[in-house]
């Protein structure tokens, strides 16, 4: 009798464990095949050589990546991810701490400013791309420049300026750049504005009345509480820019353009020009170990100025 | 008195200044968008002035048409309703269970969602388009299945994000309601439904508003997983659409415009509405991205034990 009872105690915790379990079902599921195995065959497929269509895999074990080393195109391409967010760290958010330093003051307006800021980080790469491609267009029809950018110069007269922006290798990735950082800014705006907005403002007013100066107020009490902000913004700048690509896409085109190639078109290329899959995967784990050891050492570095 | 207020005003009008000289550099893009969209193919060459002398909205007609935008916001409606609604269903019932029920590998599970925000691997849509093709999604004659393919995956992207978020906020609710329930026999299902879902109706509206701004937005998957049959309407969404007409020869620039003002204008309209929704959103994927709050989580747990 004792043992029939524990039996169906048991069975009812079994049944009551596995509906509990239902509820994550869906979720797991979906997961494992549509990220966890992703991941394992982006590793896996790193090792082989392998055309995406036959059913032969050829194991070769670090070959891929020695290939890669030896690449130059990657490692321009690095270059040019490396460019777009060094870009991105100094003008992009310099512009967006000074906005936010403006806009944290009592001044009027400051949510319509919050608003329109915004307003580019909501729109998508490629609108983006696609409005700055018109702007920047190098065309010229009846005598007119057709671009906004070229017509402004024109008659504004420095005609020497007027530019192919984005068919210029001098000029095309800080096109990007610029406009990367134009779509980014807001976003650094409102995570440094959410920032200022803890400090204190007991400690502004006891320094105002110790008689310090605005700009001493600002290196000697804003910025040093805003380090652990500004170290957050710089690590997502970092792995947002280095990841930019659609942007690229949408303005100059994928693939055929050598001097704009960032690695994740490398990638795109590898696997639909060239048809190397395992090539493509190798370049996305190394480019993946580089984002990850970028954003270790940041961390390393932001741990070692909160001892200070 | 009188200089002291002579210095405070211009220093605020040379702050209104920056701020509003950026401000305008961040609209006379979209200006220009909206103006060119509303010129001819003939005068969007020569008329040049900032303010719209004319309306034509023949290009709307045209890009609704001809330039089937009609079709690709149809799909871009489609994509963002049936994954937002899949999200919301699939993460609440998963973090309802990581929150209120017990089973065996609950926190693995859950520290696997976590720790899937924070690896950035850039070349995972590599095998994804493979496994897309071997399980038939990407060339299958329906466009039905197509569709359930990219859709599924949409899903996934929006996962992680929505299931921390919603269990994070269930962890904060009080059982008393769910007792409540329970003593009058409710089941789990009921409770999730009649009880959960209901009080998490905040942390819900920032998973829906996020992810419809996410799954609008989305170029890659639909680029590599959407791919027309002709002879068929298309099953591309918007995004993908207008790369398609902007890599055609000879742009027809003011249709493009009008058909770049029809993908931003929802999206701006959907942002001004919910401003603090989607800020929300975004601050909660930043901190999970930066890994801060993978470490706040793990030192309150050793703070436990």
């Amino acid at each position: 009798m004792a043992a029939f009872m524990t039996n169906k105690k048991t069975r009812q915790v079994y049944h009551n464990v596995l509906t509990n379990f239902l509820f994550v079902l869906p979720a797991v599921v979906i997961f494992a095949i549509f990220y966890i195995y992703p991941f394992y065959e982006t590793f896996n497929l790193s090792l082989h050589e392998w055309n995406g269509i036959s059913v032969d895999k050829y194991f070769v074990g670090l070959d891929n990546f020695k290939d890669l080393l030896r690449d130059k195109v990657w490692w321009s391409s690095l270059w040019h991810a490396a460019y777009i967010t060094l870009f991105a760290l100094t003008f992009q958010n310099i512009l967006a701490f000074s906005l936010a330093v403006a806009c944290d003051r009592e001044i009027r307006m400051k949510n319509f400013y919050r608003v329109i800021f915004f307003i580019p980080p909501v729109l998508s790469e490629v609108v983006v791309g696609l409005i700055w491609r018109w702007i920047l267009e190098a065309n010229v029809q009846g005598g007119q420049q057709v671009g906004l950018l070229n017509h402004f110069l024109y008659t504004i007269g420095l005609n020497h300026l007027v530019n192919d922006w984005l068919s210029d290798p001098k000029t095309a990735l800080t096109c990007i750049a610029i406009v990367h950082s134009w779509k980014g800014f807001g976003w650094g705006f409102v995570m440094f504005l959410a920032g200022l907005q803890t400090i204190d403002r007991q400690l502004y007013e006891a320094a105002r009345v110790d008689g310090a100066s605005p700009w001493g107020i600002f290196f000697n009490i804003t910025i040093p509480m805003m380090v652990p902000v500004i170290l957050v913004v710089v690590i997502l700048t970092i792995l947002g820019s280095m990841q930019v690509f659609i942007l690229v896409m949408s303005m100059v085109g994928q693939g055929l353009v050598y001097y704009t190639d960032v690695p994740v078109t490398r990638i795109l290329s590898a696997m639909h020009l060239t048809r190397q899959y395992g090539y493509a995967c190798s370049m996305g784990v190394m480019f993946g170990l580089i984002l990850i050891s970028l954003s270790f050492a940041m961390k390393q570095i932001s741990a070692r100025m909160k001892q200070v | 008195m009188n200089q002291y207020l002579i210095k405070r005003y211009t220093r605020s009008t040379l702050i209104h200044c920056f701020l509003l000289g950026v401000a305008l550099t961040c609209i006379i893009p979209l200006w220009w968008m909206v103006k060119s969209s509303l010129m001819t193919n003939e005068t969007i060459f020569t008329d040049r002035s900032l303010l719209p002398t004319q309306f034509n909205f023949r290009n709307y007609f045209l890009a609704w048409t001809e330039g089937r935008f009609g079709l690709y916001l149809l799909n871009s409606v489609v994509y963002t309703v049936s994954v937002v609604v899949g999200i919301v269903f699939v993460a609440s019932w998963a973090a309802f269970a990581f929150s209120r029920l017990q089973f065996p590998g609950k926190n693995i599970i859950f520290y696997m969602f976590v720790v899937a925000m924070m690896i950035p691997l850039p070349g995972s849509f590599v095998p994804l388009t493979v496994l897309m093709t071997r399980l038939g999604f990407i060339s299958s004659p329906y466009s039905v299945v197509r569709q359930a393919g990219y859709i599924l995956c949409m899903i996934n992207v929006g996962l992680s994000l929505s299931i921390i978020l919603l269990k994070t906020f269930f962890d904060k609710m009080p059982h008393d309601l769910e007792d409540a329930a329970r003593i009058d026999g409710c089941s789990k299902m009921g409770i999730w439904w009649h009880v959960a879902l209901p009080l998490a109706r905040p942390a819900i509206a920032v998973i829906v508003i996020f992810n419809s701004l996410n799954v609008w937005n989305e170029y890659i998957l639909a680029y590599l997983l959407l791919n027309d049959i002709p002879g068929k309407s298309t099953i591309m969404p918007l995004q993908r659409g207008l790369m398609v007409f902007a890599g055609t020869h000879n742009v027809d620039y003011p249709l493009l415009m009008a058909g770049l003002t029809i993908a931003a204008v929802p999206i701006i309209i959907l942002y001004l509405l919910t401003q603090k929704f989607i800020i929300r959103g975004l601050a909660m994927k930043d901190s999970l991205k930066e890994g801060r709050f993978f470490k706040v989580k793990m030192d309150t747990m050793r703070e436990a034990k």
